[in-house]
């Protein structure tokens, strides 16, 4: 291990006396292996314990630390600062509003959720053992339920920014796992509610979505697939 | 301070503290009996650290070879070296299989067999392949496909809530008070009945596979409270963290046929479990590692070994290890294809906690008199299943089992009872505790208190333990709960003040921590995850009974009269592997 030293510019935005966010530099060295994680909570502890961020895990499964570093939506849990050279540049998820520092509001991230029926509907009658699923039916959703619900690709949707109304990727990926599960009896109830104008159709297949997701989901792929049922469905 | 001085009341059948596995599988119990019912949790549901387990849930189904619940049974009570209670781990092996049917049911994707079924793989310890998984993201998916049947539940969440009291008076609890972290404020919860689901308490070590969150936040209130903790000094460490890091590399590897290595690139479990080599129980595997780098075949001498997984191949990796393989990489740029993975002991597992019986009502004595309104679930209650040391794949199943035990439990309670009043000035504990913390002038930092309490807690607290070490560790407690009296923070404000959260969480991880020593000290015996090397036997004649501990005006009181449910065809004998 040999230290580095590194300049780190954060968007700070402190509510109670920020009228607007502002940036703020820190140089530090640290050690040649770290995350911008690490970077982060040697500033909070060490430095300036005003700053705030999200974390839990550590290890890229809870998707609290979803932020913007250097133009990228990234974790800052599983992402080297090496990655960027010397100078790093963070900044809270675009597209959602700031709460304070790098801490957004995920309340309405969450209540799209609800709003696509985010869970396995049945109306079959239950067996007494396990539903078969073949490997290849699985094989049809097993990538899409590797989402962490960390909101990266859902703030890095350009149809996002103008229309925050719109379901998004991660709702809509959502809606994807379910639709496509071969469980689930609820597919015409949720093809419904994403065939609307804040639904599927305001996906122009950018693919920023699939770039910004820490799990490589191949996310405009499905929601892709996602349109042909919907129109498959209402003819 | 009055009541009306809260920034919130809310008045609720069943409160349930913590969004992990056992917290949502309670919640889900409740509202779909129709009670009123919230979940209370310091992050988002989804974010929590049942999520980070990989490899498995245990259940015999018998999906791919022959398995039977007493079989089931007798793992678990050998895995913890007999200290577990027979009554518990008879009633968790039976409702194990329907809670794995039921989850199947919930939409979660299980890996298959080829013709359909749940697949099943081997893990340490359980004599046949048990573990029904997804890949190795099992946690992640139970905990996903558990919120998305809360939110069709309409389970109300008050999420970024940090619970800072337990309101108990007259051994009746009857609510809690928790910070409102996105806001700030101090809201009062009045409940009817009120489970702590609040997960484990390892983020006291510096190694350790914990999320930021594990603060044994639950554990830590229950003390406050005047209640007991039990069997708090068997913490289980897990072991193949990654270097340097500590995160969980799943045991799951080891399962699908992965080795562990030493220096000369040998598989040294050969020379401590001859049979079950990799898959022992972690206990036995952790000791064994720590053996080799103790007597320096670490790798080039240092304090790691490796897991190889080089000759399952890249479709096997890829396929049923993708997380194993993409943690290494991002973290030690590490390709688990082509070289093998430094690893280490990891504070893993905590298998004390909050006594509960077997409804998952807290217990407040060794005779089992039970604190009314208060129950316990999950990685934060001891009741004990684990004993002395958990099995792979016995948590999560754990966590949903007794969660919806519990979950039962609390709206047959909440049917027949009424809400108790309040204690009078509920508020001022807490309040009294941030504005030290925010308005006082003390000088010390919350960081440096804690890093130096995780530092020493994996040197003197780990796999190996003796009498000088812990006793030092006691002496550094004691200095570190001094200083933290003079803790304030940088940051004044209300909003998302994560400096307060860390500082409240740091007294947490004190006063826990001073239990696990003063137990670890008094039990003098080598039992499960903890090994004492001044005495590196297990003594049933004298220590075949659990710890009981309560802090008492800053002290330790500890009790060793609860004994351990025995069945007559389960008595212990000696633990081979």
């Amino acid at each position: 291990m040999a230290n580095i030293n590194i300049d780190i510019k954060i968007l700070r935005y402190q509510p109670d006396t920020d009228g607007k966010p502002r940036w703020q530099k820190f140089e530090l060295s640290v050690e040649d292996d770290s995350t911008v994680l690490d970077v982060l909570n040697r500033i909070h502890w060490e430095m300036d314990g005003t700053l705030a961020y999200r974390r839990s895990c550590r290890s890229s499964i809870c998707g609290s630390c979803a932020m913007k570093v250097n133009g990228r939506n990234v974790l800052a849990c599983e992402t080297p600062v090496s990655r960027f050279g010397r100078r790093l540049k963070i900044e809270p998820l675009p597209g959602f509003p700031i709460i304070k520092d790098l801490v957004v509001d995920m309340e309405d991230f969450f209540e799209k959720l609800q709003r696509i029926k985010s869970y396995l509907i049945l109306k079959k009658p239950i067996p007494d053992k396990e539903f078969v699923q073949t490997p290849a039916q699985l094989e049809e959703i097993g990538e899409s339920t590797l989402c962490i619900l960390c909101a990266a690709c859902t703030s890095a949707c350009p149809s996002l920014w103008p229309n925050p109304d719109y379901m998004g990727p991660a709702a809509l990926l959502k809606a994807y796992r379910f639709v496509f599960d071969s469980r689930d009896d609820g597919a015409d109830e949720r093809l419904d509610i994403v065939n609307d104008k804040n639904g599927i159709w305001r996906c122009h297949t950018i693919f920023n979505c699939m770039e910004a997701c820490p799990k490589k989901i191949k996310i405009t792929e499905y929601l892709s697939r996602l349109k042909v049922k919907v129109v498959e469905n209402s003819i | 301070m009055n009541i009306e001085e809260a920034s919130g009341y809310h008045k609720i059948d069943v409160l349930i503290v913590g969004a992990g596995l056992a917290g949502l599988r309670a919640a889900l119990e409740a509202a779909q009996s129709g009670r009123s019912t919230a979940v209370l949790t310091k992050v988002y549901p989804t974010r929590s650290h049942s999520g980070g387990a990989q490899g498995g849930i245990a259940a015999a189904l018998a999906n791919t070879s022959e398995d039977s619940l007493e079989m089931h049974m007798f793992d678990t009570i050998k895995g913890s070296d007999y200290l577990a209670d027979q009554d518990i781990v008879a009633r968790f092996v039976d409702e194990a299989v329907q809670t794995v049917y039921e989850f199947e049911h919930m939409g979660v994707p299980f890996s298959r067999t080829p013709d359909g079924r749940i697949d099943q793989r081997p893990f340490g310890g359980h004599s046949a392949p048990r573990a029904c998984f997804a890949q190795d993201v099992t946690g992640h998916v139970l905990l996903h496909t558990l919120y998305e049947q809360c939110i069709r539940h309409n389970v109300f969440f008050f999420s970024e809530f940090q619970v800072l009291s337990l309101l108990v008076e007259d051994d009746i609890c009857s609510g809690v008070i928790a910070w409102d972290i996105r806001r700030g404020g101090l809201h009062a919860f009045h409940a009817k009945a009120v489970l702590l689901a609040t997960g484990g308490y390892g983020r006291a070590w510096k190694i350790t596979s914990n999320a930021h969150a594990n603060t044994g936040d639950g554990v830590a209130l229950v003390l406050d409270a005047g209640l007991p903790l039990e069997d708090m000094e068997f913490v289980q460490f897990h072991p193949t963290g990654l270097y340097r890091h500590g995160i969980l590399l799943s045991e799951a590897a080891r399962g699908e046929g992965a080795f562990i290595l030493n220096d000369r690139g040998e598989r040294f479990m050969k020379r401590y479990a001859a049979e079950k080599m990799e898959l022992a129980p972690r206990d036995v595997v952790s000791r064994s590692e720590q053996t080799e780098i103790n007597e320096g075949r670490g790798i080039g001498g240092r304090d790691y070994v490796y897991l190889d997984l080089r000759h399952l191949g890249k479709e096997k990796i890829l396929g049923r290890l993708p997380q194993i393989h993409d943690l290494a990489l991002n973290y030690l740029k590490i390709d688990a294809i082509s070289e093998p993975v430094p690893i280490q002991p990891t504070a893993h597992y905590s298998m004390g906690g909050i006594p509960a019986n077997i409804n998952g009502e807290v217990i407040r004595d060794p005779k089992g008199s039970i604190v009314h309104g208060l129950y316990a679930a999950g990685e934060a209650s001891c009741m004990s299943l684990h004993g002395a040391n958990r099995l792979g794949t016995n948590s999560l199943q754990d966590a949903a089992t007794f969660g919806r035990i519990a979950g039962t439990r609390m709206v047959r309670f909440v049917n027949e009872n009424d809400f108790q009043p309040l204690p009078a000035d509920p508020l001022s504990g807490t309040r009294a505790k941030i504005a030290r913390l925010s308005e006082g002038r003390g000088k010390e930092r919350h960081a440096p208190i804690r890093e130096r309490l995780q530092e020493n807690m994996t040197r003197y607290l780990g796999v190996f333990r003796n009498e000088s070490d812990m006793l030092k560790m006691g002496g550094i407690i004691a200095e570190l709960q001094q200083r933290y009296g003079e803790v304030t923070v940088d940051d004044r404000s209300r909003p998302f003040n994560l400096d307060l959260l860390e500082a409240l969480e740091l007294e947490n991880l004190l006063s826990f921590s001073q239990v696990i020593v003063a137990g670890a000290i008094a039990r003098r015996e080598s039992r499960g995850a903890h090994f004492r090397t001044d005495f590196p036997k297990r003594n049933d004649a004298e220590w075949l009974k659990h710890t009981l501990a309560w802090r008492k005006e800053g002290r330790v009181v500890l009790d060793f009269s609860k004994g351990v449910v025995i069945f007559p065809q389960y008595q212990p004998q000696e633990r081979k592997y």
